[in-house]
């Protein structure tokens, strides 16, 4: 019997044995691994699925309710939360203050009460989520799409192109960014398809300059070398070698960079300049219910605009918060060198 | 070190032409009338309109009017000699070309920011009348996220794992995620309107007397400092963290360890000193975080300064002050990146400037 034949009939056994029967552990399972055992972008994650769905069944939600985002009455405005009241219905607490408020709001439960026009704050706020998260996602994946294709272009090619990229790029980026967009959007009066667009064109310098530093460090890479010793044109590699290779920094960055847009995107409107009224976005609702602060009950002196206050802000932070923390929990899985330094 | 200076400041110069350039588009391509915006008098009619508009030169190509605001040079068809000659401009015909040439003496390269359509103030006598006040804001702001970040990092990581690290780090992430704006409207809400314990905007109560009153004007100045320096709090902290992290895994503290330096030293001394010097390259981005910031945190809060003025000058289309203010804020961006690059040169004679 020859050493081969020995190592064979040695192999099949192995080969045989259910212990070594799995998969091959690719560099994304054992992301996704290292992410499962990770509590807090789990809930992060479910936290931000659960907001988005809520946002896209906001119809279906304001419908069964039945009161609409834009629909007025100047009877009910600043009705308290009737979720609280509701409770304490149900409970046999206090029976007399929900169907009250019921009958003040003709039959509709505002759940987390009414603005200064008598507008439900709950189905607005759903609405408005719609409008923040839709342009925050549209405007980051404009900003990744232009930030990767600059980005890549001037680390991949170097000399005069890049020379010409980052002279452009260090030079809107010595521009406050928050004064650009104060600028364009006071001036123009966005829409959310044009305020997505000037989100997303004003925002991916800083992407372009992450990624081109991250090409630089691939093109210097062997395996780049063998495809351009094999004739492959520089397109392909570009699209076969180098992006895949900084996909792990593009993920960490969208998910952090869709934070940063809600957060702009909410302070543009909180300032006036963003989506204009009537149409509900987190920003302009605190910004309707900054006029409102000193506004007390002449009966029981208690502050009318609270609720208008903590919901829009509680959700933008909330928001931010979850979309940080998947930034930082993706960091982690994606790479498996930098948890060991932590 | 000199020749450093002097190479980064002439690499200012591209950049600075390219801003003026980006901004001065984008406000040049925007609709709107900052004429009709002006004159509000119904009884003016449009001819007056016209006139005011040829005055301004907002009737000629854009290129034209980004020379003009440059140097200060505009140039006419046509004998407008007479037209255009007023207190300071002098105009000349020059017979050869068909043109007028009328020099302002003004232009960003001279150094003159132009004057506002709103106000006719000069843009930079704008700026100077709010200055003072984005000034103490912000060095109020940056002292005490330093004051603040600084040792919530150290401590941190000091004792890394700790529930105090823990807690630290969820303050890093929230602070950056926490909207000025709401934590803002919530600290009126709180301490102005509430409890009524701190005024809830202004720099100062108005009175009579008009006298400097240092109490009154700090306790002015507490919420909006707290508001502008949470994001510095969070950033530095969070970057003080990871420094010290590093520092401590180096050879030379576990030398000082071995050596049996009182760890209060060694984290103090040897770990601190070490772990400060690259706070010195955050010092550019920190200073435009709080030129950021500015603009929300004096709008919410009345604060009569630069951020506050240049968001209302874009509201009101005024296009100098508000390109005047962004080339001053560009400037000042720039002079932040390269002071932190030399004072990192300066406190780790390592890195070498080059």
């Amino acid at each position: 019997m020859t050493v081969a034949q020995a190592d064979s009939s040695a192999l099949t056994s192995l080969a045989d044995d259910p212990q070594l029967q799995r998969k091959p552990r690719t560099y994304w399972s054992m992301a996704l691994q290292s992410l499962r055992r990770d509590p807090v972008t789990l809930i992060a994650l479910s936290f931000l699925s659960i907001m988005a769905v809520l946002s896209l069944l906001a119809p279906v939600i304001a419908g069964s309710i039945g009161v609409g985002p834009n629909d007025t009455n100047p009877d009910n405005a600043f009705q308290q939360p009737y979720l609280g009241p509701y409770v304490q219905w149900r409970t046999g607490q206090d029976p007399t203050t929900a169907p009250l408020m019921l009958g003040k709001s003709g039959g509709v439960p505002h759940w987390l009460g009414t603005d200064q026009l008598g507008r439900d704050q709950f189905v607005r706020l759903l609405y408005g989520g719609r409008v923040s998260l839709g342009i925050a996602f549209a405007a980051a994946a404009l900003t990744l799409i232009l930030g990767v294709t600059v980005g890549t272009v001037a680390g991949f090619f170097g000399g005069v192109v890049d020379d010409f990229i980052m002279w452009f790029v260090n030079t809107t980026v010595s521009i406050p960014g928050i004064y650009l967009l104060i600028i364009v959007t006071a001036i123009l009066k966005p829409n959310p398809i044009t305020l997505t667009l000037f989100l997303g064109l004003l925002g991916w310098f800083g992407t372009a300059r992450l990624i081109r530093g991250n090409v630089f460090k691939v093109r210097a890479l062997d395996f780049v070398l063998a495809a351009r010793s094999l004739g492959t044109r520089d397109a392909r590699i570009m699209l076969q070698h180098v992006i895949p290779n900084s996909l792990p920094i593009i993920i960490v960055n969208a998910a952090i960079d869709i934070g940063i847009l809600i957060l702009v995107e909410s302070a543009l409107s909180f300032l006036g300049l963003g989506i204009q009224p009537p149409t509900a976005t987190w920003g302009s609702m605190l910004n309707r219910a900054n006029n409102f602060l000193f506004l007390r009950d002449p009966e029981t002196e208690a502050y009318l605009a609270l609720h208008l206050l903590v919901g829009p802000g509680l959700l933008i932070t909330l928001t931010v918060l979850a979309l940080y923390l998947i930034g930082d929990g993706l960091r982690d899985a994606l790479d498996p060198m930098m948890k060991n330094i932590r | 070190m000199a020749r450093y200076v002097i190479r980064r400041l002439l690499q200012a110069i591209p950049t600075l032409l390219g801003v003026s350039i980006i901004s001065f588009v984008l406000v040049y391509n925007s609709p709107g009338d900052p004429i009709l915006i002006r004159t509000f008098d119904p009884n003016i009619t449009q001819e007056t309109r016209e006139i005011l508009r040829r005055q301004l030169g907002l009737d000629q190509h854009w290129a034209l009017q980004y020379i003009g605001w440059m140097t200060g040079v505009t140039l006419r068809s046509g004998d407008a000699v007479e037209e255009f000659t007023r207190n300071e401009i002098r105009c000349n015909y020059l017979a050869v070309l068909n043109a007028t040439f009328c020099n302002s003496g003004g232009g960003i390269l001279r150094g003159n920011l132009g004057t506002s359509i709103a106000t006719n103030q000069a843009v930079w006598e704008r700026l100077v009348e709010r200055m003072w006040a984005t000034f103490q804001l912000g060095v109020a702001a940056l002292l005490v996220s330093l004051l603040v970040g600084v040792p919530l990092g150290v401590l941190s990581a000091v004792r890394q794992g700790s529930p105090f690290d823990a807690s630290v780090r969820v303050l890093a992430v929230v602070g950056n995620a926490l909207p000025s704006f709401w934590f803002g409207l919530m600290l009126i809400f709180l301490f102005g309107v509430v409890l009524g314990w701190l005024p809830t905007g202004g720099m100062r109560t108005v009175s009579l007397t008009n006298e400097f009153d240092p109490v009154d004007r700090l306790r002015h100045l507490i919420l909006p400092t707290i508001v502008l320096a949470l994001g510095g709090i969070a950033g530095i902290s969070r970057f003080m963290r990871t420094e010290t992290l590093e520092v401590i895994r180096t050879d030379y503290i576990r030398m000082a360890k071995a050596k049996g330096v009182a760890a209060r030293r060694v984290w103090f001394v040897h770990a601190l000193r070490n772990a400060l010097i690259p706070l010195m390259t955050i010092l550019g981005p920190a200073i435009l975080g709080v030129l950021t910031g500015a603009v929300i945190v004096e709008t919410i809060f009345s604060w009569p300064g630069m951020g506050r003025m240049t968001f209302s000058a874009a509201v009101q289309r005024d296009y100098p002050t508000v390109l005047g203010a962004v080339m001053f804020f560009s400037i000042l961006t720039i002079l932040g990146n390269l002071l932190s690059d030399i004072l990192y040169g300066v406190v780790d004679p390592r890195v070498r400037l080059s």
